[in-house]
C-alpha cells in the first residue's frame, strides 16, 4: 500500500527555534500546527532583558515574530496545548494533541484584561520569576500572542467576578480540555530547555539567602518590565546593589552535569555590562573557569566588558555565607593557592541550561532517543535529525546553545521538514476569494468612522459616544458610530453592511493600534469590496485611554484629535495595489566546500535547480582535509557520497574551476555571470543566491613554523595522524596562535576543539603518545565539553599559559623541540621537550570577501566574515533579500554548525524558490518623473540602494531621472525627505497626507 | 502662564518608537496628553519641512523618534 504524504508539520514547542521553524515552514507553502504547552509562545526569550553581543533589547526583537505567527495564515497555533499521542510514520502522522481548558473561549477573548483589573485572587508570576504577582486570571506578558487570557484554576477562588465583568462573554467555568487529531507529514521538535534549578545547589545559598538570585530571576529584576520596572534592586530589602558576583557554571561542567551551557559566560558578561548601565558605579565580578567567548562578536564584547572595568576572577568559589543582619554575601574563594574573601550585595548564578523536564515524556511520544543526559540524540553529520525518520530536531533540545544557533537549526530542520515534503507543497495552503474591488477613483470621500469602546478599555475613560458625534461633523464624514468591540466578528459584518449602505469609500476604526489590527479591518474591507488601503486607524487606547486614565476629559479632548487626524489624511488616502513580480526559479550556490554541498543538495532534492559555482577544481573544501569528527566519525565516506550525489543530480548544475564574476539584479531576479577557467562566461538566472565562500587557515609566522617541520598547522597535523608519524611521541599543541590578538582580534572557535579531537585520536591510537595542549582559554562549548573531560581522563596535559606570555618554541637536544610555558594554575615554568608542535591557527576570512561582498551588495563584518542582517534572529540573512549565508564564510564553526547553517540557508532560500511570483508591498517609493531632474540627492542615502540614476530622451533631450527598484525598496522613505523637488513620494504616506494630519493636529479642536 | 499647555508633534517609526507608544499603552505607562503622534514608516521619511510646518503652525516642540 502507498501511502501518501501530507503538506503539514506539527511544530512542538513555540520559543524562538520553534517559531522560526513555523514561519520558514509557512512561507515555504505548507501547513504548520504550531503546539505550545504554555498559554503565550515566545519561550525563554521572552523573558530575557538584553540579549549579547549587540545589548539589543530581547523582547523589542522577538515580539515581531510572535505578531508574524498570530498573523501567518498557514500556521494554525494550538497554545496551551500538549502532544497526547503520536501515530504513523514519516509522511503521514497523527497526532492527538490536548488543548488544555483555560475557561477563556480564545475565539472570543479580546484581551482586553478587564478581568484581570477585577480578579481579586493572587498568584505568583512565573514569568517574573516568582518576583512579582499577577492575577488568577492573567496574560502571562504584555506582548503576549496569542491575546488571550488564561484562568489559572490552581489560584482561581470561583467568584464569577471575571466572568461578569466580560465583555464578549469569553469566560466559561464549564469549559473543560479537549482533545484533536492532527494530520501531518513531519514533526519538529523544539521543546527548549529549563534553566538549572538551582535549588540543586544548595551549597552556593540559593533558596536560603534571598540575595543569591538566578540567572534568570536577574534578567526580570533588570527588565523594564520586570518586577521592579527596570530599577536594579536585591530581593532582601530593595537596595540598590554595588557589589555583585557572578558565579559561572551553576548546573554546567560539573559532575552531574558533564555538558557546558555555551551561552553563560556571555550572559554574564551582558549582566554585567547591563548592571553598570543601571548602576554606575556597581562593582561586578565575575567567578568563571574558562571565559567562553567563542562566536561572533563575543570576544570584543568580552574585551570591552574588561575595559568597563568588569572584574573576571577565575576560580570557582569555595563557600558562601551570609553576613548576619544585612543581606549581604560573603564569598570565600581560592586564588593562586590563596583563599581570599569578598563581601557581596548580591550574587548572580550562571544557570546552566538543563534539558526541559518534561522532554522525557515528549521524547517517549514521539519515540526518539535520548542522552543519558536527557538530551537528544543527534548524528554530527545530520544534526537536525532525531533518531525517528520524519521528526526534526533544534534548538538546546540537542545541545546547549544561544539564540542564533538555535534559529539556524530551526530553519535547517524547516528545510529538511520541506525536503521529506516536498511533493506535497501548497496542498493544504489554502488561499482566500474576495469580491472585486469597487473603483472609487474620482469619487469625493464618503468617509466613515467606527468608533471602539473596547469595552471599558476605551469606554471607562474617553467618553467613545461623543468621540462618534463629533466625527460625524467633520469634513467628508458620513457615518459615524460607536460600538462595543469593533474587532468582533459580528461588527464586521456590521462595517461590510454599512461600507454597502453609505457608500462608503474610506473607513477609519477608532480604536487600538494598527500594528496589530489593521490587517484584520483591511480584510473586512477586502470582504466589503474594498481596497484596503483605503484604511486609516486612530489609536485612541493606546495613545488615549490607557496612558491618561485619570485625565479623562483630556484623553477625550487627544481622542477626537487623533480621529480629527485621520480623517484629514483619509481624504486624501487612494487605493494601492501591490502587485507582484515574476521570479526565477533556479538558485545560485558560490562554494563547494561541505556547506555549500549541503545547501546544493537541499535544494535541489526540493526541486529547485541550482547552480553550484567552486573555484578550485574539486569539491569539498576543508572537509577533504579533516580526516575524523570529534566523536571519531571518518569524513572521507560521508564527503565521497555528497560529492557523488551532486555529480550525478539532475538538478545540479556545477561549475568548477569556476568564479562569480558578476552579480546583477535583486530578489527573485538575479542575472549572474559565472567565468570558469576555459575562460567561457555563462550567463545564469536566478532567484536566490546562497553564498558559501568558507575561510582560510591563518599561515603562522613564529613559533618556528615554516623552519622546523616538525612544526606544523592543526589541519596539516590532522591530515598525518592516520600515517602513524606521531605514535609514541610526544606532541605539545599550542592555542590562540594567531587568535584574539591584535591580527585577529576574535576567537576562532574550532581550534580548542580541533585539539582536543586530535588529541584523543592520538590517545586511542596510542595511549603512550604524550600530550600537552597549552592554552589560554578552552573553549569547549556544549558538548564538546565531555570530550575535552574524556581528553583529560586519557591523560592529555592541559596547560594554561597567560594571555601575556605566549610559550616559546625553540630547537631542543637531538633534533627536537624544547617548549616553554608557563603554567598559569601552578605559577610556575615549565619546559617541554616534545618531538611535534601543533600549531591551532587562526581561521580568517579569504582576501577575496570583499570583492564578493561589494558585487553582492552585502556586508562583512570588521574582520572580513560576511555580516548577517541580525546576529540574532537572522544569522543567515543578508540584510540584502534573496541572499543567504552558510558556512565559514559567517565565522568559523564546526562540521555539524556548517551543516546545519547550510540546510537553513536552503530553507531560507525556498520561501523565495517556491513562489511563482514575488508580492510586493504598495507601501514602496514611487517617482514623480515630472518633478524630478536627476540631481540624484536620493541615491546614496537610500539604505536598500533601490534606486539608480537612468536618463532617457524627452523631446529630443537627454531627460534624467531616478527608479525605484520595487522589489527592493521598503517604503523608508529616506528618499522622500531628502529630495528637494517633491520627487519621491512613499504610497500611503505622502508628504501632503503627512501634512493634512500635522495641520490637522495643530487645528483647535 | 500656569494653565499653558504645550502642543507637541511626534513623527514615530512604525517599527520602534509606535511600537513603543503602543507598550506604554499595554503597560499602563501614565504621562500628559500633549502629544499627538504621527506615524511613518521610518523617521527618515520625516522631510524637514514637515517639522519647520510643525513650528510655524503652532507646535510647541516637534518630536522625530525613530
Amino acid at each position: 500500500m502507498t501511502t501518501s504524504k501530507i503538506g503539514a508539520v506539527c511544530v512542538v514547542g513555540g520559543g524562538i527555534g520553534g517559531m522560526q521553524a513555523a514561519l520558514d515552514l509557512a512561507n515555504a507553502d505548507f501547513r504548520v500546527y504550531l503546539v505550545e504547552s504554555k498559554p503565550s509562545i515566545g519561550g525563554v526569550m521572552a523573558q530575557l532583558d538584553k540579549t549579547f553581543p549587540t545589548n539589543d533589547c530581547a523582547m523589542c526583537t522577538e515580539a515581531p515574530r510572535l505578531v508574524e505567527v498570530a498573523r501567518h495564515p498557514n500556521i494554525r497555533l494550538l497554545a496551551f496545548s500538549e502532544v497526547e499521542k503520536v501515530e504513523g510514520q514519516a509522511g503521514r502522522y497523527s497526532i492527538t494533541v490536548r488543548r488544555k481548558c483555560s475557561f477563556v473561549d480564545p475565539d472570543k477573548c479580546t484581551g482586553c484584561g478587564i478581568c484581570a483589573q477585577h480578579c481579586p485572587a493572587g498568584a505568583i508570576d512565573a514569568y517574573n520569576e516568582k518576583l512579582a504577582s499577577r492575577r488568577a486570571v492573567y496574560l502571562s506578558f504584555p506582548q503576549a500572542i496569542p491575546r488571550v487570557f488564561t484562568l489559572d484554576q490552581s489560584v482561581c477562588v470561583g467568584c464569577g467576578l471575571c466572568k461578569n465583568v466580560c465583555g464578549p462573554k469569553a469566560i466559561d467555568y464549564q469549559l473543560a480540555d479537549k482533545t484533536e487529531t492532527i494530520e501531518v507529514g513531519a514533526v519538529i521538535l523544539a521543546p527548549g530547555f529549563e534553566l538549572f534549578d538551582a535549588n540543586n545547589a544548595g551549597e552556593i545559598g540559593y533558596g536560603r539567602y534571598p540575595n543569591v538570585v538566578s540567572s534568570l530571576e536577574y534578567e526580570r529584576i533588570m527588565s523594564a518590565s520586570g518586577p521592579f520596572r527596570g530599577h536594579v534592586m536585591r530581593p532582601s530589602d530593595g537596595k540598590e546593589p554595588k557589589r555583585i558576583a557572578f558565579v559561572q557554571c551553576v548546573g554546567s561542567r560539573d559532575t552531574q552535569n558533564n555538558h557546558c551551557s555555551s551561552v553563560c559566560c556571555m550572559y554574564a558578561t551582558k549582566h554585567s555590562l547591563m548592571t553598570r548601565e543601571h548602576i554606575h558605579d556597581a562593582e561586578c565580578s565575575v567567578f568563571y573557569i574558562d571565559m567562553r567567548a567563542f562566536s561572533k562578536g563575543f570576544e570584543a564584547y568580552y574585551e570591552r566588558a574588561k575595559q568597563a572595568g568588569v572584574q573576571y576572577i577565575r576560580c570557582r568559589p569555595s563557600s558562601f555565607k551570609d553576613v548576619p543582619g544585612t543581606g549581604d554575601i560573603q564569598v570565600r574563594y581560592n586564588l593562586s593557592g590563596k583563599t581570599e574573601e569578598k563581601v557581596f550585595d548580591l550574587v548572580v548564578l550562571s544557570c546552566g541550561l538543563s534539558p526541559n523536564a518534561r522532554v522525557r515524556e515528549l521524547a517517549g511520544k514521539f519515540d526518539v532517543k535520548l542522552d543519558d543526559r536527557g538530551f537528544c540524540e543527534w548524528d554530527l553529520f545530520t544534526p537536525v535529525q532525531s533518531s525517528r525518520e520524519g521528526v526534526f530536531i533544534c534548538g538546546p533540545f540537542a545541545e546547549p546553545k544561544d539564540i542564533p544557533e538555535t534559529v539556524m537549526q530551526a530553519s535547517a530542520a524547516a528545510g529538511e521538514a520541506a525536503a521529506l515534503l516536498s511533493e506535497k507543497r501548497g496542498e493544504l495552503v489554502t488561499t482566500k476569494e474576495f469580491p472585486p474591488e469597487r473603483d472609487v477613483r474620482g469619487e469625493e470621500a464618503r468617509i466613515g468612522v467606527f468608533v471602539c469602546h473596547c469595552g471599558t478599555n476605551i469606554g471607562g475613560v474617553v467618553d467613545v459616544k461623543g468621540v462618534a458625534e463629533y466625527a460625524a461633523t467633520l469634513p467628508n464624514v458620513v457615518y459615524a458610530g460607536n460600538f462595543l468591540y469593533s474587532c468582533s466578528t459580528d461588527t464586521q459584518e456590521i462595517i461590510k453592511q454599512l461600507i454597502k449602505e453609505h457608500n462608503l469609500n474610506r473607513v477609519i476604526v477608532s480604536a487600538c493600534t494598527p500594528r496589530t489590527h489593521e490587517p484584520l479591518f483591511q480584510n473586512t474591507l477586502r470582504e466589503g469590496g474594498l481596497n484596503p488601503f483605503l484604511f486609516e486607524m486612530a489609536n485612541i487606547r493606546d495613545q488615549c485611554s490607557w496612558v491618561h486614565m485619570n485625565e479623562p476629559q483630556l484623553a477625550t479632548k487627544k481622542s477626537r484629535d487623533l480621529v480629527r487626524m485621520a480623517v484629514a489624511k483619509a481624504r486624501l488616502i487612494e487605493p494601492l495595489s501591490a502587485g507582484s513580480k515574476a521570479i526565477f526559479r533556479d538558485a545560485l550556490v558560490i562554494g563547494g566546500g561541505v556547506a555549500g554541498l549541503t545547501a546544493a543538495l537541499g535544494l535541489a532534492d526540493q526541486g529547485f535547480v541550482t547552480h553550484l559555482v567552486e573555484k578550485s577544481d574539486r569539491l569539498g573544501g576543508k572537509l577533504r582535509r579533516i580526516g575524523h569528527l570529534l566523536d571519531g566519525t571518518p569524513t572521507a565516506p560521508r564527503l565521497a557520497e555528497l560529492e557523488a550525489r551532486v555529480l550525478r543530480h539532475g538538478r545540479i548544475k556545477l561549475y568548477l574551476n569556476a568564479e562569480v564574476k558578476e552579480v546583477k539584479g535583486a530578489l527573485g531576479s538575479f542575472v549572474s555571470t559565472v567565468k570558469t577557467a576555459d575562460g567561457q562566461a555563462h550567463t545564469v538566472e536566478h532567484a536566490a543566491i546562497i553564498v558559501a565562500t568558507g575561510a582560510e587557515e591563518w599561515t603562522p609566522d613564529s613559533f618556528l613554523y615554516g623552519q622546523n617541520p616538525a612544526v606544523m598547522t592543526q589541519l596539516e597535523a590532522g591530515e598525518q595522524i592516520g600515517s602513524g608519524r606521531f605514535d609514541n611521541k610526544t606532541v605539545v599543541m599550542i592555542q590562540c596562535v594567531g587568535s584574539r590578538d591584535e591580527k585577529h582580534p576574535y576567537c576562532s572557535r574550532i581550534c580548542c576543539q580541533s585539539a582536543v579531537k586530535h588529541a584523543l585520536e592520538l590517545k586511542k591510537r596510542n595511549p603512550e603518545t604524550q600530550i600537552y595542549v597549552l592554552y589560554r582559554e578552552l573553549r569547549a562549548y556544549g558538548h564538546r565539553e565531555r570530550y575535552y573531560k574524556q581528553a583529560r581522563e586519557a591523560g592529555v596535559m592541559f596547560l594554561r599559559f597567560p594571555d601575556d606570555r605566549y610559550p616559546t618554541v625553540a630547537a631542543g637536544a637531538n633534533g627536537g623541540l624544547r617548549i616553554e610555558t608557563r603554567d598559569d594554575f601552578l605559577g610556575m615554568d615549565v619546559a617541554i621537550d616534545a618531538d611535534f608542535v601543533f600549531l591551532s591557527a587562526a581561521v580568517e576570512a579569504p582576501a577575496q570577501n570583499s570583492g564578493l561582498g561589494q558585487m553582492m551588495k552585502i556586508a562583512l563584518n570588521e574582520h572580513k566574515f560576511f555580516l548577517e542582517a541580525h546576529m540574532k534572529l537572522r544569522p543567515i540573512d543578508f540584510a540584502t533579500d534573496g541572499v543567504f549565508l552558510a558556512g565559514l564564510a559567517h565565522y568559523p564553526k564546526t562540521v555539524d554548525e556548517t551543516i546545519s547553517q547550510a540546510m537553513g540557508a536552503v530553507a531560507r532560500a525556498s520561501t523565495i524558490l517556491s513562489k511563482e511570483a514575488l508580492p510586493l508591498s504598495p507601501i514602496v517609493s514611487r517617482i514623480l518623473d515630472v518633478n524630478c531632474d536627476g540631481c540624484a540627492y536620493c541615491v546614496d542615502p537610500c539604505p536598500y540602494k533601490a534606486i539608480t540614476l537612468v536618463e532617457y530622451m524627452y523631446q529630443g533631450a537627454v531627460k534624467k531621472t531616478v527608479q525605484v527598484d520595487e522589489t527592493v525598496c521598503k517604503g523608508c522613505g529616506t528618499c522622500m525627505a531628502t529630495c528637494p523637488k517633491g520627487g519621491c513620494v512613499v504610497s500611503g504616506f505622502k508628504t501632503d497626507q503627512l501634512q493634512a494630519m500635522l495641520q490637522a493636529a495643530l487645528e483647535p479642536g | 502662564m500656569s494653565d499653558y499647555e504645550p502642543k507637541i508633534v511626534a513623527f514615530c517609526c512604525n517599527w520602534c518608537a509606535y511600537a513603543g507608544a503602543d507598550l506604554a499603552g499595554t503597560s499602563r505607562i501614565q504621562y500628559p496628553p500633549n502629544v499627538r503622534i504621527i506615524r511613518v514608516m521610518c523617521s527618515g521619511m520625516v522631510h524637514p519641512n514637515l517639522i519647520i510646518d510643525a513650528l510655524t503652525k503652532g507646535a510647541d516642540g516637534a518630536m522625530v523618534c525613530g
